[in-house]
Formats: structure tokens, C-alpha cells, sequence
């Protein structure tokens, strides 16, 4: 999120897509009633299902799942021609000025650049057109044909009512109406919120949907703004900390790039990731790139690490290619992985195509799961009837089970969806002999080191330099390494400009990212996450709600990565003369000195709007990106594909185009293209979703829970029943072309069979919380049916939009 | 942090619904509750403060358990209910959030470290002793044997690329970085976690 929970009530227009926030987020969806309740906001939702979020929605609109960029890039369509944006806004705060190459085209479905053999663009041609001095030219009445503004009326010109209406099947009127509710929210005094989850990310062309998102969001100039921005409600308690550890192969943590076999040194690897500036004056916050990397290896190998050495670059695994989960269990499937490790996730239910999955831990020499809970995974070899049918003497996987302890056993920091860390305290032990996950990691690491310290084996080095300060090193306590992640100082941390005066003392607390250097006198193990435990103590465990603008800010409750800053981008917030859009709902402002207001402002406190700097400072152009010139492997505008498996034959947008069917640069492995189902065999497009008594796979194992919901089902339309013949209650089979699962059947008139492109589709809901461990009744894992191809950027799975076919079992 | 309730926060608990619920299922008869006439169950509890690990809003939690931290006492948590301080949930829980209490005491927790030998159809239980060195065996087995410094063009790159790990991210903050150190110190690239799903 951007912005974060409470905020939410600060909104006149709340959103709600590719997401359920009344079943998935409950307790958050709250604030959006509170908007309703006290400032009069409305409440859209657009989603497949009328769902609970919908039920108390002013207005809902049904869609075909999977559609989602043609129904927004029918509203920029809208935006754009009826002249519903912040003009102000998007001239100066986002790349709607600035000219685009002219060997940059779209046509046909596919932008200029594409390798056919290597299913990639090359995105040279997607560049600003710059000046011998290297600044991009731009056109500040956006009218020159290559200015981003005017390509991106050209891009969605062809998204018009009608359009959106034959692609998504949301009804033509419906649309308008949504669109227009929208298109208000460009008054600088109105504002509207996007509420979305995993309803957009689980798509193959997950990314681009949020990102047509965003493009409106910048249009209506809501972003930085309260009530506003782009906010993604996160899956798990703590996925937004994990990820900002970063826990992928290609980072490391503070969303650093892991080195690769392309940078063979530290020279080489921080002159390819820091950025140059573009553009004169602005803040470009990654030039400290080599600020944060130094201090993080600093972190890592301590007083090992040591400019003569470069810090230990080379001890750092350099990866090749991908290491996502699915390239992951691709590589397991082709038996190239001996060992495996699963820490509290359960992949045989929730990574897609469980057949594919399972036949892959087979191939592996060992396994270990560290869970608190006997999960699908840890018995993928185990029969159990028709739910997983495998012998276990073919399986010669070596399988360790290890107990991990639950949240109410751990103490240590959790960041929710808004960014707030929160410190917490355990109520008692793990049963049995259960462990936390950081007491699991040491003590292998300690095992290997110890089995390491006669030099034998291959590179012990890095083994032995890691930095393993910890008081008992099989056990490193929360706050030790909270207070590393948060970083202190190796050496007095010095004024860059006055040497003499120290800024923090050798071993103290560093109060801030502002105080990394990249000289290896500061150590810092994660930098966004710098100054949650300074000199001043653990500001994640602070308990003060106290609210005093009104806006739900609670500056003084736990700690907002980066630097405390509770609204994302927040310079926005303000015209270009530093006076509130909405004063009503000022975030920051400039009083002729400084950026003072209800939050830290997300800009130098003291540079002055006359100095025009952009106030999307992670840019090194200082705007944000309507066309994105580089990050997006699809192309710098988002296109309408289908998903892999379609119940149309091609695109409508491009019906003669096969190459632009599906998301051209998305990644299919040998094997899986021929597992994708054909509409002939499986008519019904199938979506998988959360109901709001069950999380995941956990809470089947927690007997209120699975008193509450204790059968598998799923929903399908009344039109479809009959159809089928299928009445309320029966027992149905639904399958796919990679499996089926077996479960009863609630008939709905909450999901409505939509006209596509001139024929009839229906919908098959799919609940996933079922599989066979648990206290309810058993059921099939869900991932049984769903392909094995993901978003092109994220590589996040298809799980939300795939065919299937039902019947009667 | 022990702390007695007041009858009145008490009243303000049950009427929780669920919360009530999750009270009555541990032999709190409405009754007595009303009649009020024994103390208060919670009277004796310790409290903690924690987050539901479900969903991201992260709602506070409060967790009452018996037993003091006394040495040779284990505590025990009998009553959770929504922290009515934090700023987002305002106290309150969903009904995901509502069976956190028997999530902890699920008949489903693992209790031993135990194994499964290849080809076998059972698991067998083991010390944390044996687990770690049979584990660690393995892995510096197959790191010895495949463990790369350069690759093909002669370009270092000291990686291991015969393992992969799939991190929790129900694990807290402080665990995901331990875990991150320790993967990049074995020389691990093959790392993703339940974030990308
Ligand atoms: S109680 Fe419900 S809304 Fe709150 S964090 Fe848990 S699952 Fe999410």
C-alpha cells in the first residue's frame, strides 16, 4: 500500500477490483465502511462474483475474470476524452511531457523491440528522446504526437464503451457509470482509493493490471494523496516483511539487485545499479545505491568485510538466470535440485498444477519442512485415498519434518499491508519440542560451520567470515538482529560536511538511512528498514495512538518504512507551489520554510518548491512513469491479452494476430503449453478465491474454523446449473486439463454467465482452502487444476483465470 | 504485564460475539458469567500482545495464558481477543481471526522433529540432534559436491545451485533476515518465498 489501513476512511471513492476486502481483509475493510458512514464516500466493486464486498457496495458490476485491463483502459479511454484528469497534476508529476523515441511503436498487439525466439522485448526503443546533453526533451503543452500524453490517448483510443463491454461483459452502462463515478475523482478535491489484491497479481498479465491502475490513479492526481494511492492488500501477516527482506534469489534485502554473473566485482555491480541523473535538481534517492550495499555487507561479514576485500563482494552468491518458485520446481522437475527446503510454506497446495509439483519433491534426494503445522507438503509421498494418490515405496525422498513455532510463540517485528512494523511478545512456548525459525537457521548454520572449520569442502570462506555476532550463536535473540536489520555505526559516522563534528559514535544505533556510507562504517542489514531501533530505543514497540490531525495517521504508533513516512509519495499531495490539493486533507505542506504537516514529508525538508523537485523521488527523473521506459517485460503501456487459457479463440483487439492472444513475453515451460486446456474440451472459465471463515491452508487446522466452513464446494451460476443439470447440493467433478477435484455444489445467482465477444460464458468459483491434513473434512488441494504459467514480470501464478469443465460426479 | 480485568472490559469482551463464544467453549457457562459470582477467569492470566498471522492487516492481538514465566512453569494461552489499542483493528477479529485460539492448540501442531527414510510409508520420530546433523550432512554433501566458483566464461560466482529454499512469510521480520544471511553465507541462490503468491 501506499498509503495504509486507516487511511482508507479518508477516501470520497473507494474501489474495490481483483480483490474481496469484506471476506479477505476484513478487519481493514472496516475503514472503508467508515468512509461511507461518515464522509459519504461510495463504494464500487467490479469483480466476477457479487461477493460481500459487493453486497454493501453502492454499486457493483459483474466482469469476466482475467479482462480487467480492457475494462481500464476503457476508463483511461474515458478519462482521456472527456477531459477528467489533474491537468496540473500530470503535466508535472508524471512523464505525460516527455518524448518518447520515434522508433517506438505499437501495432497490432505488440510494441516494437520483440524477439520472437526468445519470447522478450528489447526495450531501446521505449527510451526518452534526449538532448546532446543527455536531458529528455518534453513538450509542456503535451501535444506533440510523441509525447507520452498523446501516446497514451493513441494506446486506449480503441478501448471504447462497447469494446469493454464485448471483452469484460460488464454491461455497457455499467461501465459508463463506473467510469464517470471515476472520472469526478479528478477535481483536486476529491479522491479515490484502489483496494486490490491477489485478484490482479495471480493473472499472467498480473503486473500490467496494476499498473493500468496506476496510470488512472496519476491521471486523477491521487497518489501521495490521503484517501488516495495505489493500495495492494497484501496476502499473509507479515508478506510485506518478507518481502522487504527480500527473501526472492534476485534481491537482497531493501529491494537491493542480487549480484549476478554479470558483474564480476562490486565496481561493476554498483555502477550498473545506480542510477544517473536525467534530470537537473532532482533527489534521485538511488544514487546512495553503494551507501546501502556497503553497509548491508557491512551486516553481513562484519569486521570481515573491508574496503581492501570489497567488502566481501565476492563471497555473495552471484546468480544465474531465474529462481522464482516456479523456475524452482521447473529445475526439481528436470531433476537438477538434491535438496529442498520448505520454512512455513506448503507448495504442494499453493504453488500451481499439484501434479507437476509432486512429481518434482519425488525427484529430490532430501526434503526438509520447518512448519508449525503437518502440511500437504510434508506428506506430498504419504497416500491418502483419491485427495493424493501416490505409492510411497516409489518415493525415495528423504523427508525431515521439523517443529516451528506460531506466531504466539515468537516475538520480533511484523509489517502489516501499510508498511507499520510492529513489534510483539510471545504468550508461551511451542508445543513439544517446536523451535522458532530463526533458532532452526542458526542452529544449521552453526552445525555446517562447525563441520566446515577444518577448511575441507568446497569454499568454506564465506561460511566462516559470515558475521555471527549473537550471544548464544544457535540462538540469535529478536532484538539483536532487529537492531542490526536497523543498522548501527561500525566507526564514528562523520559530517560529510564538517568532519569534526560526529554524527553517531562507533556502536551506536544509526537513526536513520541518511547516515549509511558506503566506507564501511556502518553496518545496516536491511536499509529501508533504518532507524526502526535507534539510539532512542525500539520505535517498533511504540503503543501510542494518539491522532492529533485526525487523518489516522498515528505518527507515534510503530514504524513506517522508510523513515517513519505513513503516506507513500506524499510531495504529491501538494501543487507545484507546495499548497495542498485538498486542504481539508493536508498531508504535508510548504509554510515558506520547510515541508511541516501530518506526516514525514517524502522530500528534503528544506528544499523549496521553487527549486522543482519531482516528488517521485525513487525516479531519477523525479515524476512517475505513465510510460514506462524500462521495469515491464510486456511493453511500457498495458495491453489487453487473455489469460493462457481463454474461452476465445484470439485477442478481440487484435483478432488476427496469434502472437498477441496471450501476454507475449510471459514464460512457458517446455511441457506445460501442452497442459494448457482448449475451450472445446473445457468450456467454463474457472477462478480460484478466499471465503472469509478460512485463511489459506491453515485454518483447516483449527477446529472453530472448520466448524465454521467444514466442506469443500464450489459456486457456480443458475444458468450454468441448468445447463449442466446440476442441482443445489450435488456432488460435482470439475476438471481441468491437468487434473480434477471432487467437491458439492452451491448453485448462486451471485455468479451471472456473461455475454463474451458474441457467446454465452460461465463462471466456476473455486474456494481453495481444502486438501488432505486437517480437522475438516478432507478435500482436493485446489492447485490441482491450475496451470503452470505465471505473470511475465513476477512470475506470480495464473491461478485466478483457467478453463475447466464440470459435470455431475 | 499481567493485568485484571475490569467486569466491565469484560462485558465489552463478550459481547464479541465469536469472543464470547471462544469463551463459553472453554466452560464459562453464560451463567456464571453473569451471575459474576467466582473470579474471573482472566484474573490470573498473564497478557501478551501479538498480531494474527493471517491477513495483512495485521490485526493487534491480546493473549492471555496461565502460568507464570516462572522457571519450570509453562505457560499457556487460554483467551485471545482483538487488541482494542491498535489503531487499525480497533479490538476487533474476523472470523478467521476468531479461531486463533484453537489454531494454537490445533491436534495438527508438530510437536518432534521426526523423518521419513526414503521408500518408507511412515514417519519416525527423531532428537533435534540427530535432525540437524543428518540435514547438515546432506547439505555440505551436496555442497562439496556442486558447489560452483566460476562459471563457464570464468566469471566468479560461488553459488550453489543444487538446493532451493522457500521462505515463510509468516515468519517475523527478524527471521526472514536470519534466514536471508544464512542462505547467502551457504552461498544459496535458488530462494523464493510464499510473497510471490
Ligand atoms: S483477524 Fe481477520 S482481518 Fe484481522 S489480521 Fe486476522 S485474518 Fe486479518
Amino acid at each position: 500500500m501506499t498509503n495504509h489501513w486507516v487511511d482508507i476512511k479518508n477516501a470520497d471513492l473507494i474501489l474495490i477490483m481483483g480483490g474481496n476486502a469484506a471476506e479477505a481483509h476484513p478487519c481493514g475493510f472496516k475503514w472503508a465502511i467508515e468512509a461511507k458512514k461518515h464522509r459519504g464516500a461510495k463504494l464500487v466493486v467490479v469483480d466476477p462474483r457479487f461477493t460481500r464486498s459487493a453486497a454493501v457496495a453502492d454499486f457493483y458490476a459483474p466482469i469476466r475474470t482475467g479482462s480487467d485491463i480492457a475494462f481500464l483502459g476503457g476508463v483511461i479511454n474515458y478519462l482521456l476524452s472527456n477531459n477528467k484528469f489533474n491537468a496540473e497534476y500530470v503535466r508535472y508529476y508524471t512523464n505525460a511531457t516527455y518524448l518518447i523515441n520515434e522508433s517506438y511503436s505499437f501495432a497490432d498487439g505488440m510494441f516494437s523491440g520483440f524477439d520472437e525466439a526468445k519470447h522478450s522485448y528489447a526495450n531501446d526503443s521505449w527510451q526518452y528522446q534526449k538532448g546532446p546533453d543527455g536531458a529528455p526533451y518534453m513538450d509542456p503543452e503535451m501535444q506533440y504526437p510523441k509525447c507520452v500524453l498523446q501516446l497514451l490517448k493513441q494506446h486506449y483510443s480503441s478501448y471504447t464503451p462497447e469494446m469493454v463491454e464485448s471483452v469484460t461483459g460488464t454491461p455497457k452502462e455499467d461501465f459508463l457509470n463506473i467510469a464517470e463515478m471515476i472520472g469526478e475523482c479528478s477535481k483536486p478535491d476529491k479522491v479515490m482509493t484502489i483496494l486490490y489484491a491477489l485478484g490482479w497479481t495471480q493473472h499472467s498479465v498480473g503486473s500490467q493490471m496494476i499498473r493500468t491502475m496506476a496510470i488512472i490513479q496519476l491521471l486523477l492526481g491521487n497518489i501521495g494523496m490521503a484517501g488516495g494511492g495505489i493500495n495492494a492488500l497484501r496476502g499473509h501477516a507479515n508478506v510485506q516483511g518478507i518481502t522487504d527482506m527480500n527473501l526472492f534469489g534476485a534481491n537482497l534485502p531493501g529491494y537491493l539487485a542480487s549480484p549476478s554473473d554479470k558483474e564480476p566485482n562490486l565496481q561493476a555491480f554498483l555502477a550498473a545499479k545506480t542510477p544517473k541523473p536525467v534530470r537537473m535538481a532532482q533527489m534521485n534517492y538511488w544514487v546512495n545505491y553503494p551507501k546501502f550495499m556497503v553497509s548491508l555487507l557491512k551486516a553481513f561479514y562484519g569486521p570481515n568485510a573491508t574496503a581492501e576485500n570489497n567488502f566481501g563482494y565476492d563471497w555473495m552468491p552471484k546468480i544465474t538466470g531465474a529462481q522464482d518458485v516456479l523456475a524452482l520446481f521447473e529445475q526439481m522437475h528436470q531433476g537438477k535440485l538434491n535438496g529442498f527446503f520448505c520454512q512455513g510454506f506448503n507448495p504442494l497446495a499453493s504453488v500451481s498444477h499439484k501434479a507437476k509439483i509432486g512429481q518434482a519433491l519425488a525427484k529430490l534426494k532430501y526434503l526438509v519442512v520447518m512448519d508449525p503445522l503437518a502440511t500437504e507438503t510434508s506428506e506430498f509421498w504419504k497416500a491418502h485415498g483419491e485427495y493424493n494418490d501416490v505409492k510411497p515405496e516409489e518415493v525415495q525422498t528423504e523427508v525431515f519434518r521439523l517443529p516451528a513455532n506460531l506466531f504466539a510463540e515468537q516475538e520480533g517485528s511484523f509489517t502489516n499491508s501499510g508498511r507499520v512494523i510492529q513489534w510483539r511478545w510471545a504468550g508461551q512456548n511451542a508445543p513439544g519440542e517446536g523451535k522458532g525459525d530463526m533458532e532452526i537457521m542458526a542452529l544449521l548454520f552453526t552445525k555446517l560451520k562447525a563441520m566446515y572449520a577444518d577448511g575441507s569442502g568446497a569454499y568454506a570462506e564465506p561460511i566462516q567470515k559470515l558475521h555471527w555476532p549473537y550471544r548464544i550463536p544457535t540462538s540469535p535473540s529478536p532484538e539483536e538482529v532487529a537492531k542490526e536489520v536497523s543498522g548501527y555505526a561500525m566507526a564514528d559516522v562523520l559530517d560529510p560536511k564538517d568532519p569534526t563534528k560526529i554524527l553517531a559514535k562507533a556502536g551506536e544505533q544509526l537513526a536513520g538511512f541518511a547516515l549509511l556510507r558506503d566506507d564501511g562504517s556502518t553496518a545496516c542489514g536491511n536499509w529501508i528498514y533504518a532507524g526502526s531501533w535507534s539510539q532512542a530505543g525500539n520505535l517498533m514497540a511504540r503503543r501510542d495512538n494518539s491522532d492529533p490531525s485526525g487523518l489516522g495517521q498515528t505518527l507515534n504508533w510503530g514504524f513506517a518504512w522508510p523513515a517513519n513516512r505513513r503516506i507513500l509519495y506524499n510531495r504529491a499531495s501538494c501543487d507545484v507551489s507546495g499548497k495542498p490539493w485538498d486542504a481539508s486533507r493536508t498531508v504535508i505542506k510548504w509554510n515558506g520554510k520547510a515541508w511541516v504537516g501530518n506526516d514525514i514529508p517524502d522530500i528534503r525538508a528544506d528544499t523549496p518548491p521553487s527549486e522543482s523537485v519531482g516528488p517521485f523521488i525513487m525516479n531519477p527523473e523525479g515524476v512517475a512513469r505513465l510510460f514506462a521506459i524500462q521495469g515491464m517485460k510486456e511493453g511500457p503501456f498495458p495491453v489487453h491479452y487473455e489469460p493462457f487459457e481463454s474461452p476465445l479463440e484470439a485477442n478481440p483487439f487484435f483478432p488476427n494476430n496469434a502472437k498477441a492472444r496471450n501476454n507475449p513475453a510471459a514464460r512457458v515451460f517446455k511441457g506445460d503449453g501442452d497442459n494448457f486446456g482448449k475451450a472445446a474440451d473445457f468450456p467454463h472459465v474457472a477462478t480460484t478465491y478466499r471465503l472469509v471463515e478460512h485463511f489459506h491452508y491453515w485454518t483447516k487446522h483449527s477446529v472453530l474454523n472448520a466448524i465454521t466452513q467444514p466442506e469443500q464446494f464450489v459456486e457456480i451460476g443458475e444458468s450454468l446449473a441448468k445447463e449442466a443439470g446440476i442441482g443445489h447440493g450435488d456432488k460435482v467433478r470439475v476438471s481441468s486439463k491437468r487434473g480434477h477435484i471432487e467437491a458439492v455444489a452451491v448453485v448462486t445467482k451471485r455468479i451471472r454467465s456473461l455475454q463474451i465477444d458474441g457467446k454465452l460464458v460461465h463462471t466456476v468459483g473455486i474456494p481453495l482452502h481444502w486438501g488432505f491434513k486437517g480437522v475438516t473434512r478432507p478435500g482436493y488441494l485446489a492447485n490441482t487444476l491450475t496451470p503452470y504459467v505465471g505473470d511475465a514480470n513476477t512470475q506470480t501464478p495464473e491461478f485466478k483465470s483457467f478453463l475447466v469443465k464440470i459435470e455431475k460426479a | 504485564m499481567s493485568q485484571t480485568m475490569t467486569r466491565r472490559q469484560f462485558f465489552k469482551v463478550t459481547a464479541g460475539g465469536f469472543a464470547g463464544a471462544g469463551l463459553g467453549a472453554l466452560g464459562l457457562t453464560p451463567e456464571a458469567l453473569q451471575a459474576a459470582t467466582r473470579p474471573f477467569k482472566l484474573e490470573r492470566t498473564s497478557e501478551a500482545r501479538n498480531i494474527c498471522p493471517y491477513c495483512s492487516v495485521s490485526c493487534g492481538v491480546l493473549m492471555y495464558s496461565i502460568g507464570d514465566k516462572a522457571k519450570n512453569v509453562e505457560a499457556s494461552i487460554i483467551h485471545i481477543e482483538g487488541d482494542p489499542d491498535n489503531p487499525v483493528n480497533r479490538g476487533t477479529l474476523c472470523p478467521k481471526g476468531a479461531g486463533l485460539l484453537e489454531m494454537i492448540h490445533s491436534e495438527n501442531r508438530l510437536k518432534f522433529p521426526e523423518v521419513r527414510e526414503a521408500g518408507s510409508s511412515e514417519w519416525k520420530r527423531i532428537s533435534w540432534d540427530e535432525a540437524i546433523t543428518r540435514i547438515a550432512t546432506h547439505m555440505k554433501a551436496d555442497r562439496d559436491a556442486n558447489f560452483k566458483t566460476t562459471n563457464e566464461a570464468g566469471v566468479t560466482v560461488n553459488h550453489w545451485p543444487t538446493v532451493g529454499f522457500l521462505a515463510s512469510s509468516a515468519a517475523s521480520n527478524e527471521a526472514g533476515y536470519i534466514s536471508h544471511k544464512v542462505l547467502r553465507g551457504l552461498g544459496v541462490i535458488g530462494i523464493d518465498t510464499q510473497a510471490r503468491i
